[in-house]
């Protein structure tokens, strides 16, 4: 038997840019196909901060980038700002 | 002409301009739910888009009974004022069992006008219980300009609102609400019929404004909802009361002071 690894990706939307600021939205996608994530399906986090993620072993991959507001529509609103994409690996027979 | 009971208080308008939706639960009688039933399985025919909607469905019509409702008839004039055009109807269905969700989306495209809208009313039939799914809302999200299912990696917020509800419940929402439709782990096939409506006047004061002095009516403005970054809500605030200024003509409008301290821009020149 070999042992295979998958991704699974965590995406945590933070109340600031802050790391361990607290977690406002979240979405899963399981590389394992363990687990089958979709929209609405959950009421509470994974995790309080993106930081507590960390102590659980995911790894951030990416943080969005700090973009100051285009002149004009600094009062616009629109996609969640502070984005934090973290991966973990889970092994898979096979 | 709509009676005065029937309009919307502005403590209600308030509630739809922060939230971007009002729900009326179990408002539509048991008798037309059963019929309306009956129709959407079979399919009910709309009209093109911009016609008057008191002539888009035959008055004997179940849909056309509905949005004679007087209640209808005031969260109607409320929102978008009297004689609005009928933009496009759709049959919502989730099949029993449909484990995936829809996207989270806001409907049509992005959509820049400042500050009119359009309303759509979304309307259930029959009971849905949490496992059936329901419409899913994220409040205070109508605001924010996106175009369509752009957002639809969020999967989740802090806050949503899945539409659990009794049969009979309608909601009207701003057009720009994100939503989508949740996964119905029932035996049973979900119904939702929605509508879109075009204002054809302009949005002021078309409500019952006996209440418009309010206390109430700043609360429900500086509201926050839980999935709101700390500094983009309060950016929501200031364009909710932008919007408000323009529902009420009163451009001296302010939830708190985010708007005031703005706009002082002082012109006197002071010499010692």
């Amino acid at each position: 038997m070999v042992s295979k690894q998958r991704q699974q990706v965590l995406m945590l939307y933070l109340s600031n840019s802050a790391l361990d600021s607290s977690v406002i939205g979240w979405s899963l996608y399981d590389g394992a196909g363990r687990d089958a994530h979709t929209t609405g399906d959950s009421d509470t986090p994974p995790y309080a901060t993106g930081l507590d993620a960390l102590k659980d072993g995911w790894r951030l991959l990416q943080m969005s980038q700090m973009i100051p507001p285009y002149p004009g529509d600094e009062y616009g609103t629109s996609f969640l700002k502070h984005e934090c994409i973290f991966e973990r690996l889970e092994s898979i027979d096979g | 002409m709509v009676d005065r009971e029937h309009l919307l208080t502005s403590q209600q308008m308030a509630t739809f301009v922060a939230a971007g939706y009002l729900r009326f639960d179990a408002l539509v009688p048991d008798e037309i739910n059963r019929a309306a039933m009956r129709e959407m399985e079979t399919g009910i025919r709309g009209a093109p888009a911009g016609t008057p909607l008191a002539q888009a469905y035959p008055a004997t019509s179940t849909i056309g009974r509905i949005l004679d409702l007087p209640e209808i008839q005031g969260i109607i004039t409320s929102l978008v004022g009297p004689g609005p055009l009928f933009d496009h109807h759709a049959i919502h269905v989730r099949q029993a069992d449909e484990d995936k969700a829809q996207a989270l989306h806001a409907d049509a495209i992005i959509d820049t006008r400042v500050p009119s809208f359009d309303i759509q009313l979304m309307y259930y039939p029959h009971d849905v219980p949490l496992e059936m799914g329901g419409t899913l809302v994220v409040p205070g999200s109508h605001l924010r300009r996106i175009n369509e299912s752009d957002i639809g990696r969020y999967q989740n917020l802090r806050g949503q609102v899945p539409m659990v509800c009794k049969a009979g419940t309608m909601l009207a929402l701003h057009h720009g609400i994100w939503h989508c439709g949740r996964q119905n782990k029932t035996d049973r096939i979900r119904y939702m019929f929605k509508i879109r409506l075009n204002p054809v006047v302009r949005q002021v004061r078309l409500w019952n404004t006996d209440d418009l002095d309010s206390p109430e009516v700043s609360r429900q403005l500086g509201k926050g909802f839980p999935w709101y970054e700390a500094a983009s809500g309060r950016l929501e605030i200031v364009n909710r009361s932008k919007l408000w200024r323009y529902l009420t003509g009163d451009d001296t409008f302010d939830t708190g002071y985010w708007l005031t301290r703005l706009e002082n821009v002082p012109s006197t020149l002071y010499r010692t």
